[in-house]
């Protein structure tokens, strides 16, 4: 066990923290949290300054745009650290560069890679991800929007929902039933669609918190070329499973909740009830000392993780104490934030369910939203029943369910 | 960076397993437990020559000079086989108050315990929360008063009595106007006691003097680390039964592991179990490494092992159904074990008040 960072990281980071010292006001507004789906010019920008100096595609070759370094999961941390730190923009996220281009980078033809991965990091291309479907949620690979070939061409018909930023986006990747004799998860491909396509309508999917952050995706005889398609044909399940590896893990997501927490006590300390500050409030502070035990084991269990990938062990190896704590970070971190964001209401009472900008209300209404908006990260991504049949199963090695019917 | 455990750690953890499995399985477990002091001087002897007894003492003393987190490693294999052995009060704790100790007291007492020849209960209760009809005071430098919950009471030689913050007195057991009376709780692999001081002169005083401060609170984390230890050692055992008996066990024609009723009971359990395996890891590093952090680690780690721990030896127990509720079968050793490790040095609900109070 040994929790410092040898020097020649110390000093990225020294580097690091006196650039974002000296250039934040280049930043774009909106704090820490990665610009998604944006063709702002000035997200685009810090992205482009980002980019020349390393602390973005980092790891992107040179010949697609990147700045082309070796990849290092601890300088990958210095990095999530320090602009957390600094609450400044980490530069253009979201599906495109996070999913589509390490996927690509992966099982991308040459063509596709020169010509989406240099855009997408660039932010000059948005992606969006078109995998759930309405029948097609946690049972996944139910996907039924198909394809018929029609000469070089697909023609493609169904529905995608939960699609994030659709309404911006320039481009899709999604799993699409290209293969209908073969088995349910032998029949899908990764295709690349263009969104400007005639016959795709995109329908904004308001959601509990009152805002759009999901949509629809109608397909109606949409022809996408064959050559879209990353990967071979009916490949499609196996590509969208490396995608989700991609998928970020707790590493940023136990700073995000650090960073939470402190804003919780902030919250807890402002706010005043009978003379009393919420902070003081025994009970309510009971539950924000068990909140904090939760973040600091987050905290320690995206170290532990952290290492297993250093150490380049199999985190997720079945059967092992190892293998099930890597299953277990989604369920144990979308819960906490959700728990947390509790906390802040019950500390503020009334004030608490303020929203929609009303008089009196806190910080723009930001634990009532995160309140809700936990609550579908809870869901989304694989419910929380689905990561536990998975931690069962994959970690403590339970059978499985008999199918019904004798389903594959 | 490397945030987990080295090879020798791993090898600590694997060897101690092995021999609690071979010479102290739940069978004989329950033979130790019902003896008069839940004691077994060869167990003890054996875990001395493994190195184990006084891993915390400086190898300058015949110690093995290691650091809480292999401690923590030890009582974690403790609590996973139940063992009934001193090791907290005798070699977390004992080693951690004499560090602050004379030369002339180490030199007395530490290559005992490092050899298992010595035994040490600790009455520290009495700084955490005072009951009505007990705690200690101090008169002209003789003591007064009743400690409850004396730790590894069972069969020790002498007794470190924390006197409030800073100082520590040792009594030896048989030590004039001491009367020591064990306690029956729910856990029989352990044995704490009540200590009645009627004007009980010490042996020795550790600390009180210049340059020691915070001794008992230094005391105390190393035991709320090595509870939480304990409690996690005891809820991975609590799960290995679950998951092994919901895949062996057949109803309506089919393994119960096999239904997510049960199966997320189990992944529950782990779910908990996993993050708090890397919160006691990390308490016990801070123990030695980041000892501004220490304190409030400890609280977090104890308090949070607790809650969950009850948690999962109450779902392992459900996983089983009725089989978990008899006596013949193994479980309830854990159940019990973390009931009572639970409320030691401090219940969930003091530990937090404490946590926040340093804190805000």
């Amino acid at each position: 066990m040994e929790l410092s960072f040898a020097p020649e990281y110390e000093a990225f980071r020294a580097t690091l923290r006196a650039f974002l010292e000296a250039n934040r006001e280049r930043a774009p507004r909106g704090g820490m949290v990665a610009s998604t789906g944006t063709r702002d010019p000035a997200s685009i920008a810090w992205q482009k300054l980002l980019i020349e100096h390393g602390y973005a595609a980092r790891t992107i070759p040179k010949r697609y745009g990147g700045y082309g370094a070796d990849a290092d999961i601890l300088l990958r941390v210095i990095l999530d650290e320090e602009f957390a730190r600094a609450g400044v923009s980490s530069g253009i996220g979201g599906q495109g560069p996070e999913m589509l281009v390490p996927t690509l980078l992966e099982h991308g033809s040459d063509e596709q890679r020169e010509r989406w991965i240099g855009p997408t990091i660039r932010g000059e291309v948005v992606w969006c991800q078109g995998y759930s479907e309405p029948n097609a949620g946690s049972d996944l690979a139910n996907v039924q929007t198909r394809a018929t070939e029609d000469g070089d061409h697909f023609v493609v018909n169904g529905q995608k929902i939960w699609t994030t930023t659709a309404h911006l986006a320039d481009m899709m990747f999604g799993l699409i039933r290209t293969e209908p004799g073969e088995s349910k998860h032998g029949g899908l491909s990764y295709v690349l669609i263009p969104m400007t396509t005639p016959g795709i309508e995109v329908r904004p999917l308001g959601t509990m918190t009152g805002r759009a952050e999901f949509n629809e995706v109608f397909f109606t005889d949409v022809r996408v070329p064959q050559s879209n398609v990353v990967g071979r044909r009916g490949e499609g399940w196996k590509i969208a499973n490396t995608t989700l590896k991609h998928e970020r893990n707790m590493l940023a997501s136990s700073g995000m909740l650090e960073a939470g927490f402190a804003r919780l006590v902030d919250a807890m300390k402002a706010e005043s009830r009978d003379g009393r500050r919420a902070i003081d409030d025994p009970v309510l502070r009971d539950r924000l000392v068990k909140l904090q035990a939760r973040v600091v084991a987050s905290k320690a269990h995206s170290m532990r993780m952290l290492t297993c990938g250093l150490k380049k062990q199999m985190p997720g190896q079945p059967g092992t104490s190892e293998g099930a704590a890597a299953l277990v970070t989604k369920l144990w971190g979308c819960e906490l934030s959700h728990q947390m964001a509790a906390l802040a209401i019950d500390s503020m009472g009334e004030i608490g369910v303020l929203y929609d900008g009303s008089k009196h209300e806190r910080t723009f209404g930001l634990w009532q939203f995160l309140y809700m908006f936990s609550l579908g990260l809870i869901i989304g991504g694989g419910t929380a029943q689905i990561q536990k049949n998975i931690i069962a199963e994959r970690g403590l090695l339970m059978p499985r369910e008999p199918k019904v019917g004798g389903e594959r | 960076m490397d945030f987990g455990l080295s090879d020798e750690q791993k090898l600590l953890e694997q060897t101690l397993r092995r021999l609690l499995a071979e010479v102290a399985p739940p069978s004989r477990v329950r033979e130790i437990m019902n003896g008069e002091a839940a004691h077994d001087p060869k167990l003890w002897a054996q875990l001395a020559e493994l190195g184990v007894a006084g891993m915390l003492v400086p190898e300058s003393q015949g110690g093995g000079g290691l650091a809480l987190l292999d401690a923590a490693i030890a009582m974690q294999s403790l609590g996973h086989g139940a063992t009934p052995a001193p090791f907290l009060a005798t070699s977390v704790l004992a080693p951690v108050a004499l560090a602050a100790g004379t030369p002339a007291q180490q030199r007395a007492w530490l290559p005992r315990i490092a050899a298992g020849d010595a035994l040490l209960g600790v009455a520290a209760t009495e700084v955490v929360n005072k009951r009505a009809d007990a705690g200690m005071r101090e008169a002209g430098g003789r003591l007064h008063g009743k400690a409850l919950f004396v730790l590894d009471a069972g069969a020790a030689d002498a007794f470190l009595v924390a006197i409030d913050r800073d100082r520590i007195a040792l009594v030896p057991r048989d030590g004039a106007g001491l009367t020591v009376t064990l306690l029956k709780t729910i856990d029989r692999t352990r044995r704490v006691a009540e200590l009645v001081f009627e004007d009980v002169t010490p042996a020795e005083w550790i600390g009180g003097h210049d340059g020691v401060v915070g001794l008992t609170d230094r005391v105390l984390a190393a035991g709320r680390v090595a509870l939480a230890a304990d409690i996690l050692g005891a809820c991975e055992r609590a799960i290995e039964l679950a998951v092994a008996y919901a895949k062996q066990r057949e109803q309506f024609g089919r393994p119960i592991a096999t239904f997510q009723a049960v199966k997320h009971l189990c992944a529950e359990m782990v779910a908990e179990l996993e993050p708090a395996r890397s919160l006691v890891w990390y308490a016990a590093y801070a123990f030695d490494e980041r000892p501004e952090e220490a304190s409030l680690l400890a609280l977090h780690a104890k308090a949070h092992l607790a809650e969950i721990g009850t948690t999962i030896v109450r779902t392992a127990t459900e996983v089983h159904g009725g089989i978990g509720f008899t006596d013949g079968y193994d479980l309830h050793l854990w159940f019990k074990r973390v009931g009572l490790d639970r409320q030691l040095l401090g219940g969930p609900e003091r530990l937090r008040e404490e946590a926040a109070a340093r804190q805000w």
